[in-house]
């Protein structure tokens, strides 16, 4: 009898698995590579997205950082922060292939939906870099505010939106002109800034306030404060950096830092729906090409957590370097 | 987080801060017109007319913040290494304008600091008076607790809104604490619960009390023997050590020193650390190395807590670091820090209230709305009780930052930070 049902439940299994299986195998010859900085080690550390395995550490240069894909999915690149560089890695061979001086002390950087354009943050300096990616020359440099961070860029390319830690504002740049055309006042530290889909709002959030802020890409109001609240965790440990929307654009994921958690927050209504316990400080995440998993990274516990987009679940933690900062996939 | 103490090998970055329009020159200028009685035309033109208005206006608000310190005998650090500054505190402050000047001038607001640094020879209290007379009443008092309390109970100062970023000591925040004056440094109290906290952790609970004959090191010492009773170490002995300073340049002077550290911590009970308490750096740094027994040194010299070091750059620090070496040519010491956080925080109030009247900022300050960004990863507050700046306190030898408290374990109902210093139902202070 209890043999007969492990039996059972082995056959049951492998009926489910099969199709998993086959399309994993499938996969397996593109299977998606998640990138992740390393800060503390001047790496670049890759793993399998099916697999979960570290598959490479790439060394980059010092302070690596903000990370990204190009639009076309064949460069990532990184931020170094104390070489005052920017490392291109080819996304195949996984190898530095250039790199490009970006200002002093890059932190975060975007690229412009054609895939022409950088802008960088410059931390240390109160500037956003503007940079021909396939030159390597910067063409613009625009004051900001003190310590540049976040830098959304809109869905049509035509306006970024470059926080400043220290100043506590939104600063939105108009990428014809590069005036800035508008500066909102947000919560303290400031961090990130990013566009929904649709390219009607902006959502920014303040790490040191706790909060994220929604603002109206036109009317450039704010038109909600999101706040966060957890049993048992303090309020001072709640500091919201990195922002993913899901691919259908519903749901957001904000990372809290020392909370230790993802919070799961709905687009229309602005409620959060749930919070995800993944590693230590995350600080920003990835979503996986097809939208069903995201990759956060935690800093404090050197590892990458897997969170199932659709059912809120933390499935896993692979180890990476140390105080891994952020991430990108490559399909 | 990389800690890169090197600044010689920064980039070429002064660009845009050199194109800004600092104030550098005026507030020189500032200094001078202050110091030659002139503060009235200095506060008296800008701030009546810029305090009616409604924003945007066409006139900048204008925020003045009086700087005032004098002049006082600090002792030489005994170290060779460490180079005698003389203007700690002051430099953090202009830091702070600049910093702030940024968000200003985007919100139509301009920050000024007046620098008043007077003598000892002069008449401290007529100069104070004048000056609030002349309509000082934002005033960041880097002051010894004597001037402190002078100028807090000035019938003038009623009103002002008094930031303390020289003192430590706690009874300021107990029995003479005043309505008016918010103090940004920790306690000797907080930073004895922060270090107690840190050993406890480490399980090193038995402590030898070496204390200095000075009233701040008995101060000190109350504060250590207090952190001891709450969290449960044992001081096995106290010894104090009767000699004054002295010169820190000697051409012989080791030996006796190797002599003196073991006859002061010989035939002890034993002991897990030496905890020295040496507000005035007489010997303190003599300690490590020169016990009896092989013991860490801790307290006031050797592992120490503090609000700010070079050797943190953690939540963004590298970047005020950078910014302050860059503009001062010298490292932040902790009073800078605190000049620099004085400025913030009134920054932080004026930015959303846009008022400059002392009472709307001091309600704003102690608001649940306030929080300032002090880059220790949270947002900071005062307490209301006693107008104690709550924040994370860094534990650091001379070269490396060892850990920031509270520790993990230390539980308050409502600020973690509160398990530092003297909470609300200890609290001796009767604001009035």
């Amino acid at each position: 009898m209890h043999a007969t049902r492990k039996f059972l439940s082995f056959v049951l299994a492998f009926l489910c698995l099969g199709p998993l299986l086959a399309t994993a195998s499938m996969g397996q010859a593109e299977a998606a590579m998640i990138f992740v900085t390393n800060e503390k080690d001047d790496t670049v550390s890759v793993v399998d997205s099916q697999s979960l395995k570290l598959v490479n550490t790439i060394q980059v240069g010092h302070r690596p950082r903000g990370i990204i894909i190009t639009p076309d999915k064949k460069d990532i690149i990184v931020c170094l922060g104390d070489d005052a560089q920017l490392a291109v890695i080819d996304a195949q061979s996984m190898k530095v292939k250039r790199l490009l001086d970006s200002g002093p002390d890059p932190e975060l950087l975007n690229i412009s939906p054609d895939g022409k354009t950088l802008y960088i943050a410059n931390e240390d300096d109160s500037l956003v870099t503007v940079m021909d990616y396939k030159t390597g020359q910067v063409t613009q440099e625009i004051p900001i505010g003190v310590e540049p961070e976040g830098m959304g860029v809109s869905p049509d390319g035509s306006i970024v939106v470059a926080t400043s830690e220290s100043t506590s504002m939104a600063h939105f740049i108009d990428t014809k002109t590069y005036k800035v055309i508008a500066n909102i006042l947000v919560d303290s530290r400031p961090r990130y800034a990013d566009f929904t889909h649709d390219g009607a709002y902006v959502w920014v959030t303040s790490e040191v306030g706790g909060t994220v802020s929604v603002i109206d890409a036109k009317t450039h109001k704010i038109v909600k404060v999101i706040d966060f609240e957890i049993p048992g965790v303090r309020p001072e440990l709640i500091g919201p950096v990195g922002i993913n929307f899901t691919t259908d654009g519903k749901r957001a994921f904000i990372c809290l830092g020392k909370a230790n958690r993802l919070a799961v927050v709905d687009t229309s209504t602005y409620k959060v729906i749930d919070y995800v316990l993944v590693g230590q400080r995350p600080w920003h995440a990835a979503l996986s090409p097809d939208g069903t998993k995201l990759y956060s990274a935690n800093g404090l516990t050197n590892d990458i957590t897997v969170v199932d987009v659709a059912s809120l679940r933390a499935e896993k933690s692979v180890p990476v370097g140390r105080l891994p900062w952020g991430l990108v996939v490559r399909p | 987080m990389r800690a890169e103490p090197n600044t010689d090998k920064q980039r070429p970055v002064v660009r845009f801060f050199r194109s800004l329009p600092i104030r550098r020159r005026e507030l020189a200028s500032g200094l001078l017109a202050l110091l030659l009685g002139g503060f009235v035309p200095l506060i008296g033109s800008a701030l009546p007319s810029a305090a009616q208005q409604p924003m945007p206006a066409a006139q900048p608000l204008q925020v003045n913040i009086l700087y005032l310190s004098r002049q006082y005998d600090e002792p030489a650090p005994l170290s060779l290494t460490e180079k005698v500054v003389t203007d700690k505190g002051v430099q953090g402050a202009r830091i702070g304008i600049e910093d702030t000047n940024r968000t200003g001038r985007f919100l139509s607001q301009n920050y000024r600091l007046s620098e008043a640094i007077l003598g000892l020879d002069e008449d401290f209290k007529a100069k104070a008076k004048a000056a609030l007379a002349s309509g000082a009443n934002l005033i960041i008092a880097d002051l010894e607790k004597p001037d402190l309390l002078a100028l807090a109970d000035m019938p003038e100062a009623k009103s002002a809104v008094i930031l303390d970023i020289r003192t430590s000591d706690d009874s300021l925040r107990q029995e003479d604490c005043r309505s008016n004056v918010f103090h940004i440094l920790p306690s000797w109290a907080m930073r004895a619960d922060a270090l107690g906290q840190y050993l406890v952790w480490k399980k090193w609970n038995r402590w030898l009390l070496i204390t200095g004959k000075n009233p701040p090191d008995l101060g000190y010492a109350a504060a250590v023997k207090r952190a001891a009773a709450r969290f449960g170490a044992k001081i096995v002995d106290e010894r104090s050590y009767a000699y004054a300073a002295g010169s820190r340049r000697t051409d012989t002077g080791h030996q006796q020193v190797q002599q003196q550290m073991p006859l002061l911590t010989q035939s002890a009970p034993p002991y897990d650390v030496a905890f020295v308490s040496d507000e005035s750096e007489t010997f303190g740094d003599y300690l490590p190395y020169r016990t009896w027994d092989p013991r860490p040194v801790v307290g006031t010299q050797g592992l120490f807590a503090v609000a700010w070091h070079r050797a943190f750059e953690e939540y963004g620090g590298t970047q005020l670091q950078h910014r302050f070496e860059r503009e001062v040519g010298r490292i932040m010491t902790e009073r800078d820090y605190a000049g620099w956080m004085a400025v913030r925080s009134i920054g932080e109030a004026v930015t959303h209230i846009n008022s400059v009247k002392p009472a709307d900022v001091r309600a704003y300050l102690l608001s649940d709305k306030f929080g300032v960004d002090g880059y220790k990863g949270e947002s900071m507050n005062f307490r209301t009780w006693d107008l104690q700046l709550r924040q994370p306190v860094l534990i650091v030898d001379p070269t490396e930052l060892v850990s920031i408290s509270p520790q993990e374990g230390f539980l308050h109902p409502k600020y973690l930070t509160d398990t530092l210093g003297f909470d609300q139902p200890e609290s001796k202070c009767r604001l009035k």
